[in-house]
């Protein structure tokens, strides 16, 4: 318990990058999700194609060897980012992307077949359909979806550890390093960062998967 | 919903056009874009210090390859009998572990419940990683039982989680039929309901043994030799210019590992009907969006 009390500051400095991690991780593979997600529904065949397989390769690979790529790889070609953090940013958003777009899809399929043919019937073109009837609907299955997406994420941002990023889980280590005979209090420190993150998280996904059960 | 044609019209002469140009426009820019990448790639680059590079596709960065001990290393050694390995046992693990949190977690007793769901939220809440180096530095094991220990506890929690929504879902009449033929309530959990929940969620299973096979690449950061570390070794030992031929294949050796389990999970999906493979992309991102990892 001493271990962890006197070494607060350390766990404030991780837990602050996983923060910074998830936050900008989050809002990249968000926003590029969105874009494949879209690109799957498309009518034109080849913009489908291309979604499909970007998600596919990346939902195959491990993020390690996606981080590996950006962190090990790309520089020994002389693309070298000013920060391995930045790295780190792309890495997460990329291999995540890959899920929002699988849990943004999911939820359009999920909203009944009979809104889009009714939207089409009255004479709504396919961006109206699908901006106007189907995105309403199915945005509220996809936000408890969604948020474990993200939860998945905040324990993702712990791969970082491995690839020179000072986060809870690099921490973690050194801490444990200096303080043998604290290992265990040590751990569970870490532990509890990130359950502040992730239980809020789960509990709001599972709140808001029983308010949109009610509404259907 | 099947997005497939009700969104938009059967394409007229017109969209079939459109359609058709962007598709080329697309491929050009694609396949373009590749192929500078790959050329790119191939160029002789010059370093801070004044030495030439060769290009990725140079020979002298592939030679390696034409010797057997690089291949045995890799996939021999890294991939059967670290990666899979690893995996292999901590699946069987984690599917048993999951069978009885699923019916600790579903107990009439509530001594047994309570506690199991607040293990299951402890430690879907954490990373696999956190996990690993706990076991390996509080319990001084090798990466080796690290590894297995946390991915099976972990992939345990989902699996469990996921059989418990899969007994949620069957239609109540069917403990109701089990226990007015006289069964306890044990005997109808065991052969009436669980059969039909595991069958229902086998594809999300099949799935989460996937993300299982994944992180065994975590155990790159804990020193267990899995076939990332095996292909670390190697760039270490036969030099840096080796580093990214050494992820092409790695990656390859992966992908192939992963779309045969994926294709296994979709196929399994099929067999259960359609209901299941609804399940599949509902569920996917509902049970198993937290154990994307």
């Amino acid at each position: 318990m001493e271990a962890v009390l006197s070494n607060l500051d350390q766990y404030w400095l991780g837990f602050k990058v996983t923060l910074e991690l998830l936050v900008v991780g989050g809002i990249g593979a968000l926003l590029l999700g969105i874009v494949i997600a879209l690109l799957r529904i498309s009518p034109i065949a080849s913009l489908r194609a291309v979604a499909t397989g970007y998600t596919e390769l990346l939902r195959n690979t491990p993020l390690t060897l996606v981080f590996f790529f950006m962190l090990i790889v790309l520089p020994s070609l002389d693309i070298k980012f000013p920060n391995p953090k930045i790295g780190a940013f792309i890495a997460l958003a990329l291999y995540t992307s890959a899920f929002v777009a699988e849990a943004i899809r999911s939820g359009i399929n999920g909203v009944p077949v009979g809104q889009a043919e009714a939207a089409r019937s009255v004479g709504l073109t396919f961006g109206q359909t699908v901006r106007l009837i189907i995105m309403p609907q199915a945005i509220r299955m996809v936000i408890p979806p969604l948020i474990n997406v993200f939860i998945a994420l905040t324990k993702n941002t712990s791969v970082a550890a491995g690839f020179t990023i000072v986060e809870l889980v690099a921490i973690s280590k050194s801490l444990a390093n200096a303080n043998g005979n604290a290992v265990v209090p040590i751990l569970l420190g870490i532990a509890v960062c990130y359950l502040i993150i992730t239980i809020p998280l789960g509990q709001l996904a599972g709140w808001m998967e029983r308010k949109a059960m009610v509404q259907r | 919903m099947s997005t497939s044609n009700v969104l938009y019209d059967a394409p007229g002469p017109k969209a079939r056009r459109l359609s058709l140009v962007s598709s080329v426009l697309l491929a050009v820019l694609l396949i373009g874009g590749f192929a500078w990448f790959m050329w790119r790639l191939g160029q002789p680059r010059t370093t801070v210090n004044g030495t030439v590079l060769s290009g990725l596709w140079d020979p002298a960065r592939w030679d390696i390859f034409g010797e057997s001990v690089v291949w045995r290393t890799l996939l021999v050694d890294g991939m059967v009998m670290g990666t899979l390995r690893a995996a292999g046992l901590a699946a069987i693990l984690a599917l048993i572990l999951g069978v009885v949190l699923c019916f600790a977690r579903t107990a009439s007793s509530r001594w047994v419940r309570v506690p199991t769901k607040i293990i299951l939220e402890f430690f879907r809440g954490l990373p696999v990683l956190l996990m690993m180096l706990f076991i390996m530095l509080a319990l001084k094991t090798n990466g080796y039982w690290a590894a297995v220990g946390a991915l099976t506890i972990y992939n345990g929690a989902i699996i469990g989680e996921a059989l418990r929504a899969g007994l949620a879902a069957l239609p109540k009449g069917q403990r109701e039929a089990g226990l007015s033929l006289g069964l306890t309530g044990t005997a109808t959990r065991l052969l009436i309901e669980f059969p039909q929940a595991f069958r229902q969620m086998l594809p999300i299973i099949v799935a989460q043994l996937v993300v299982l096979l994944k992180d065994t690449s975590l155990a790159y950061v804990v020193a267990y030799p899995e076939i990332l570390r095996k292909a670390d070794q190697l760039k270490q030992f036969y030099g840096n210019r080796y580093a990214f031929s050494l992820f092409v294949v790695v990656l390859v050796a992966y992908l192939i590992v992963n779309f045969a389990l994926s294709a296994l999970a979709r196929w399994l999906a099929r067999r259960t009907g359609p209901k299941a493979e609804a399940a599949l992309m509902t569920q996917n991102t509902k049970t198993m969006g937290r154990a994307e990892a």
